[in-house]
C-alpha cells in the first residue's frame, strides 16, 4: 500500500465530515465494551499483560536465534522458509512460487503484510488472480479500498454500503440483511475456494520450537485457505516469532480478549509443515515468508518495544482520535496509535510528519495494550526525532522556544503575562469568549477561547493580597 | 506541614480564582502554604512537543523552587503528572540530579489527591446547590490514579448532587498543543464530550484541569450552551464559585 500519511490532516477533515463513516465508527465502542466484560471476568488481567510483555521481550531479545530455530524446525517438517527484506521482495517471492508451481488463482485469508507489500496488485499484474476470503477484506477488494482497521477492515462501512456494493459487483438483486449478504458472499467465494490452487495467509505467531505458524481467525476461511489449495504461503513479520507453544498459550489468552472481547476466537490453527503421509488434508507445499520491511531498524533501538505488538487493535478501539477519524486518515496499512508509531518507523518519519502529533497523550491505548507498549512515550520519542531532524514547522519551534526562554526569566515573564492577560481579556466578547486569536485558528475554528476572568495574573493578585490571620506564606 | 503550591501557568494567566481556591483548601487542611514567587511553567509544552532541552531547564527551575517543601501540590493532574511521572525521564543520565528529582516526585500531588489521601480532610468549606457531573481528565486519571478522590471530596459538599455522564473517562480532545495543531479533530472530540455533558442534565461540569476546562467551555458556548457551568473542583470545594 502506498503511503498517504503526509495528507493526514486533510484526510482527517474529510473523515469528520463523512456522515456514513461516522455512523460506522460508532461500532468501535462495542469492541471496547466487550473487552471490558471479558477482562473483568478473567480476574488478574494485569499479571497476564505483564506475562505477555515478558514473552514478547524474550523473543525480541534473541530474535535472530529464535528465527533460526524456527527456520530449522519448519524445514525439518517440510516447509520452506524464505526471507524478504522489502514489500517488493515479498511480492516477487510469491510470484516466483506461483510460477514454479504454475498457480493461477490465490485465495487469501487476512494478512496485513500483504497490504504492506501491495501483493494483490502485484499478483494481478503477474496473471495470478487474488481473491480475498475474509468477509471484510473481500468487501474491501470489491470496493477497491484498503482496510481501515486491522481486525475489522470495513468498520468504516455501513450495511447499506455493502448491500449496494454487492448488488453492483455480484449483479444480483439487492439484499437488506447482514445475514443474507454474508450468505451471498459465501456462495460467491465457495467457487473460488474450490478452484484455487494457491492459498495465502498471514501468521499471528511463529512458534520456534515446532516450526509452526499460528493463525487466529473467526470466519473459518483461514482453514480453507491453508488446507484446500495445493500450495500454502504464509506471510508474516520477523517479529512474530515466540519460543514455545506455552508462550503461544499466554498470548492467546490476551489476543482475542483484547481484540474483540472474545475469550477465544472461533478458530485457532497451528500449521506445521505441508501435508504428511498420514494426513487427510493439507497443502502439498508450504512456504513461510518472513518479512523485514523496516522492522530490523527497531531492533536494539529505544523503539524496540513496538515490536511486541500482537496486532489486536485494542489501542485503536480505545483511541478517541481513531474513533473520531477512522483508519483511512492515517494513510497506510496500520491506523490508530500503533499505526501512528509504526508508519513513521517503517516508511520514514518524513513521510508521516503528522502521525506522531495525532495523539492527545490521553493514555487510553497504553492502558489496554495487552503487551504493555507505552504508545504515548513512543510517540513522544518520535516527536523528539522530528525536532532533531527539523521536521516541524519553524513557527512552532520558535513559539515553543520563546515560551521556554520567557518561562526561565520570572521577572520578564511576570511583565509579559500581565500584559498578555489584559490583552486577552480585552478581545473577549460580552460573554467573555474570544472568537479569533493570532496563530490560534486551529483552536478557534471549532471553539471559543474563554478569556481570562480577571485582568490580573494570580501572581499579581497574590503579591497584593494582605496576609490574613492564620496561614503563613513565602 | 509545609506545602508548596504550584499554581500552574494556565491558572496564573486565565483563572487566578482557582489558585486562591486551592490556597484556601490547603490552609483549611491545616497546611502552611508557600507560593514561590518565581514559579512559571512545569515544562510540559516543550516535553510533549519533543523539545526536551527546554523541559529540562524548566524542570530544574521547579526543582530549585520546590524541593525544600514537604509537599508540592498543583490544582492540575496534568502538571502534577508531568512532575511526578515524566521528570525522571529528563534526568536519566544525571544520577545526582535524578536522586533530587525523584525525591521531588515522591512528594508531588494533584490537589484532590492530596486533600483526600494525604491531608485526609473531613470537611470542606464550600456548599453548592445543584447537580454536577465530573469529567476525569486524562493525566490525573491515568498517570496519577485520580478517580475516587475528587468524588469523595465532592460528596462532602452540602447540597451537591453528583450525576455521572456517559464516557466520563474519555479524553475531551485538549491534549495541550494538540488542540491547536489538530484543531479539527480536537474540536470534534470536545463536541462528543459536550454532548455527554448535555445529556447528563447536570447544571455544571466539574473537573481538575484548566486546559480541559477551557476546551470544554469554549466548545459548549460555541454550541450555544450558555447554561452549563464549567468549574474547577477546587472552586467548588472551596465555595469560590463566582455567580
Amino acid at each position: 500500500m502506498q503511503v498517504h500519511s503526509i495528507h493526514f490532516k486533510s484526510r482527517a477533515r474529510a473523515a469528520i465530515a463523512d456522515a456514513g463513516l461516522q455512523r460506522g465508527l460508532a461500532k468501535v465502542d462495542g469492541f471496547a465494551a466487550r473487552r471490558a466484560v471479558v477482562v473483568r471476568e478473567f480476574g488478574d488481567f494485569e499479571t497476564l499483560r505483564a506475562e505477555g510483555a515478558a514473552v514478547r521481550d524474550r523473543s525480541l531479545a534473541n530474535l535472530d536465534a529464535w528465527l533460526e530455530r524456527f527456520e530449522a524446525e519448519a524445514a525439518r517438517r517440510g516447509a520452506a522458509v524464505l526471507y524478504a527484506e522489502t514489500g517488493d521482495e515479498v511480492a516477487q517471492l510469491v510470484i516466483d512460487i506461483c510460477a514454479r508451481h504454475a498457480l493461477k488463482k490465490a485465495i487469501k485469508s487476512k494478512s496485513m503484510l500483504s497490504e504492506e507489500a501491495q501483493l494483490n496488485a502485484a499478483l494481478a499484474a503477474a496473471c495470478v488472480q487474488p481473491v480475498e476470503t475474509d468477509l471484510g477484506e473481500y468487501v474491501c477488494q470489491l470496493a477497491e479500498e484498503p482496510p481501515s482497521h486491522i481486525i475489522a477492515p470495513i468498520i468504516h462501512k455501513t450495511k447499506e454500503d455493502v448491500a449496494a456494493l454487492f448488488e453492483r459487483k455480484h449483479a444480483r438483486p439487492r439484499l437488506a440483511e447482514a445475514e443474507a449478504l454474508t450468505r451471498e458472499a459465501r456462495e460467491v467465494l465457495r467457487e473460488h475456494f474450490l478452484s484455487a490452487d494457491c492459498g495465502i495467509s498471514g501468521g499471528n505467531f511463529l512458534i520456534a520450537e515446532t516450526g509452526s505458524v499460528a493463525l487466529v481467525t473467526n470466519e473459518g476461511n483461514g482453514r480453507m485457505v491453508t488446507t484446500m489449495p495445493r500450495v500454502h504461503i504464509a506471510i508474516t513479520g520477523i517479529e512474530k516469532v515466540v519460543p514455545t507453544l506455552e508462550d503461544l498459550c499466554t498470548l492467546m489468552r490476551l489476543l482475542p480478549r483484547s481484540a474483540t472481547g472474545q475469550t477465544i476466537s472461533n478458530y485457532v490453527s497451528v500449521l506445521t509443515g505441508p501435508r504428511g503421509a498420514a494426513d487427510l488434508d493439507g497443502p502439498e507445499h508450504m512456504y513461510v515468508i518472513l518479512v523485514d520491511n523496516g522492522r530490523t531498524g527497531l531492533v536494539g533501538s529505544d523503539m524496540q518495544e513496538m515490536l511486541r505488538c500482537i496486532r489486536c487493535g485494542a489501542c485503536m478501539n480505545h483511541c478517541p482520535v481513531y474513533q473520531t477519524i477512522g483508519g483511512h486518515a492515517y494513510g497506510w496499512v496500520y491506523p490508530g496509535p500503533m499505526g501512528a508509531v509504526l508508519t513513521p518507523m517503517l516508511t520514514g518519519l518524513e513521510n508521516a510528519i503528522d502521525l506522531p502529533q495525532a495523539s492527545t497523550f490521553c493514555g487510553a491505548c497504553a492502558e489496554v495494550c495487552p503487551v504493555k507498549i507505552a504508545l504515548p512515550d513512543l510517540l513522544r520519542k518520535l516527536r523528539e526525532r522530528q525536532v532533531e531532524r527539523a521536521l516541524r514547522p519553524g513557527y512552532e519551534m520558535i513559539a515553543l522556544r520563546a515560551w521556554a526562554w520567557l518561562a526561565q526569566r520570572p521577572k520578564l515573564y511576570a511583565a509579559a503575562s500581565a500584559f498578555g492577560v489584559r490583552a486577552l481579556r480585552a478581545i473577549g466578547n460580552a460573554e467573555g469568549m474570544i472568537g479569533a486569536i493570532p496563530f490560534g485558528s486551529g483552536w478557534t475554528r471549532g471553539r471559543y477561547l474563554p478569556a481570562p476572568k480577571s485582568g490580573r495574573t494570580f501572581r499579581a493578585l497574590y503579591a497584593r493580597r494582605k496576609k490574613p490571620l492564620g496561614g503563613a506564606r513565602g | 506541614m509545609r506545602v508548596g503550591l504550584f499554581v500552574t501557568c494556565l491558572v496564573d494567566l486565565m483563572r487566578p480564582g482557582i489558585g486562591f481556591a486551592a490556597l484556601e483548601l490547603l490552609e483549611h487542611a491545616g497546611c502552611e502554604v508557600v507560593v514561590p514567587a518565581t514559579q512559571t511553567c512545569c515544562g510540559q509544552p516543550g516535553y510533549n512537543s519533543g523539545e526536551r532541552d527546554s523541559a529540562h531547564a524548566l524542570a530544574l527551575k521547579v526543582l530549585e523552587e520546590f524541593e525544600r517543601c514537604d509537599y508540592v501540590v498543583a490544582p492540575s493532574g496534568s502538571c502534577a503528572g508531568m512532575i511526578r511521572t515524566h521528570y525522571p525521564d529528563l534526568f536519566r543520565g544525571e544520577p545526582v540530579l535524578l536522586a533530587r528529582i525523584e525525591r521531588l516526585c515522591a512528594k508531588t500531588y494533584e490537589l484532590s489527591d492530596f486533600l483526600a489521601r494525604v491531608a485526609r480532610i473531613e470537611t470542606v468549606p464550600g456548599t453548592y446547590a445543584g447537580t454536577v457531573t465530573y469529567h476525569d481528565s486524562c493525566s490525573g486519571l491515568r498517570e496519577l490514579g485520580v478517580k475516587s478522590q475528587p468524588r469523595e471530596l465532592l460528596a462532602k459538599v452540602p447540597g451537591l448532587v453528583l450525576k455521572e455522564m456517559r464516557a466520563n473517562e474519555t479524553c475531551c480532545g485538549f491534549g495541550g498543543t494538540f488542540a491547536v495543531k489538530m484543531g479539527d479533530i480536537s474540536s470534534r472530540m470536545a463536541d462528543d464530550k459536550c454532548a455527554n455533558i448535555d445529556a447528563s442534565g447536570a447544571d455544571a461540569v466539574v473537573l481538575g484541569d484548566l486546559g480541559c476546562m477551557l476546551n470544554i467551555e469554549g466548545r459548549l458556548r460555541k454550541r450555544g450552551n450558555t447554561r452549563t457551568r464549567v468549574l474547577h473542583v477546587a472552586e467548588v470545594l472551596a465555595g469560590k464559585v463566582e455567580a
